[in-house]
């Protein structure tokens, strides 16, 4: 377990290293790849509700931390992904070919629907078009291209070690 | 224990938003800040290169869309240009025709029809041109056509809204012309050796370098089909051996007919 979180740990810092130093460079029409977000998803999917909502507030924090922004906004949206991927990968989704696409793909319409509400809430200048209509179709077309690899990542990284009591069909 | 994450985020947010920028939250954040600075610079280096190649082939491609654009660009001024110097080239041949119009060799009792050529010469069999004036504009069969440098030809099919002119150059053309120093009379005819000053008589004198212009011949039943006094040509060559009954005249036409854009039909005011 402790292994888990510090693997997790790393994983999320890496990812929001990356993000905010790499990946917010690349910019189509306001929308930009959201590698903290994916990364996240897959964790939840893996790991399930308390695992998610912690790296979701983790990463957040850290998130907000990096660029200076409001303290908290990043933690809640991400908590809030975290678990709810958390709680589809325990009930349903977790064995489906295509949940980790249709959970990135869900999360950032509702990520970036949520950032919008709450930074208008907040006072900060916010475009609705802007927001929902030019960047989130390129941002969801990123995060989408983003989501095999980083799955398979995180998959690799959070497989359970072998234990040697497998299971085996009996014959006859 | 999400829902406790929850609260705690919205407390932070709220704690964070209502504080001041010297704030507890604030301050831990720019510590946090701090702490993440080197991981971030160090990120920066590793990613420098793929950012630098990045940008050089951005660079590229915003260099290839730039070269499109301005080939493009370049081949609108290109066609601007031409369609600027074909427009300067028409302006000057329409105002050497108004200056012929205005000008006293402009002959008496015609008026004139101004006329682009819209078809050119097939070259291979005639001489002639299609105008873009016909039978509405009071063009009739016979009429002569000239240029600002001289004479043309001469209609010789006429319908509503074109006509046909068979050009100086063709063989069936032939023209009554003098000598404007001398009065050396004589027909100009396409031949064999180009364009030539034919029936001149070996006692006619004939110099090269003389002006040719249309006799405009008239009898009591018949005249020629062309006003007097129209310039044609220039003599460029005069010869005679015993054997022949006439002079060997050649000249050079005035009109350029490789050229040649715009035409005036003169019309007889009283037909």
């Amino acid at each position: 377990m402790t292994l888990d979180v510090a693997k997790g740990a790393a994983l999320v810092f890496v990812a929001v290293i990356v993000q905010v130093t790499l990946l917010s460079d690349i910019n189509v029409s306001h929308g930009a790849p959201n590698l903290v977000l994916v990364v996240l998803v897959s964790v939840a999917l893996l790991r399930g509700t308390i695992y998610g909502a912690a790296a979701g507030f983790a990463a957040g924090l850290v998130v907000d931390t990096a660029t200076l922004q409001t303290l908290g906004v990043s933690s809640l949206l991400l908590t809030l992904a975290g678990y709810w991927i958390g709680r589809y990968g325990e009930t349903t989704g977790r064995d489906r070919t295509h949940a980790p696409f249709l959970s990135v793909g869900v999360v950032t319409v509702l990520y970036s629907l949520g950032a919008l509400i709450l930074h208008y809430m907040l006072g900060d200048p916010a475009s609705a078009q802007r927001v929902l209509i030019e960047a989130l179709p390129f941002a969801l077309l990123f995060n989408l291209a983003l989501t095999l690899p980083v799955y398979a990542l995180c998959r690799r990284i959070f497989m359970p070690p072998p234990s040697g009591l497998e299971e085996v069909r009996l014959l006859g | 224990m999400a829902s406790v994450l929850v609260l705690l985020s919205i407390a932070l947010i709220t704690v964070y938003f209502r504080e001041s920028s010297g704030g507890g939250l604030h301050q831990v954040q720019s510590a946090g800040a701090t702490v993440l600075r080197p991981f971030e610079i160090g990120a920066n280096r590793v990613a420098q290169p793929f950012r630098d190649a990045y940008g050089y082939f951005a660079g590229l491609v915003h260099a290839k869309s730039q070269n499109d654009k301005l080939r493009a660009e370049l081949d609108r001024l290109r066609q601007q240009q031409t369609q600027n110097l074909s427009a300067a080239s028409e302006n000057a041949t329409l105002r050497g025709l108004l200056r012929f119009v205005k000008s006293p060799s402009f002959p008496a009792g015609y008026s004139y029809v101004g006329a682009h050529i819209i078809v050119q010469s097939a070259g291979d069999f005639g001489q002639q041109v299609v105008i873009d004036a016909g039978a509405t504009s009071g063009v009739r069969n016979f009429d002569p056509v000239v240029s600002p440098d001289g004479l043309v030809g001469t209609i010789t099919k006429t319908e509503h809204n074109v006509s046909q002119v068979t050009l100086l150059t063709d063989e069936t053309s032939a023209v009554s012309a003098v000598d404007a120093r001398t009065q050396a009379p004589g027909i100009i005819q396409e031949g064999p050796a180009g364009m030539s000053f034919n029936r001149v008589t070996k006692d006619q004198r004939v110099n090269s370098g003389d002006l040719l212009i249309t006799s405009g011949w008239k009898t009591p039943t018949l005249s020629s089909i062309y006003p007097p006094g129209i310039p044609i040509g220039r003599v460029t060559f005069v010869g005679q051996n015993e054997v022949d009954f006439y002079k060997h005249v050649q000249l050079q036409l005035f009109a350029n007919f490789q050229s040649l854009s715009s035409v005036l039909v003169l019309v007889p005011k009283h037909r």
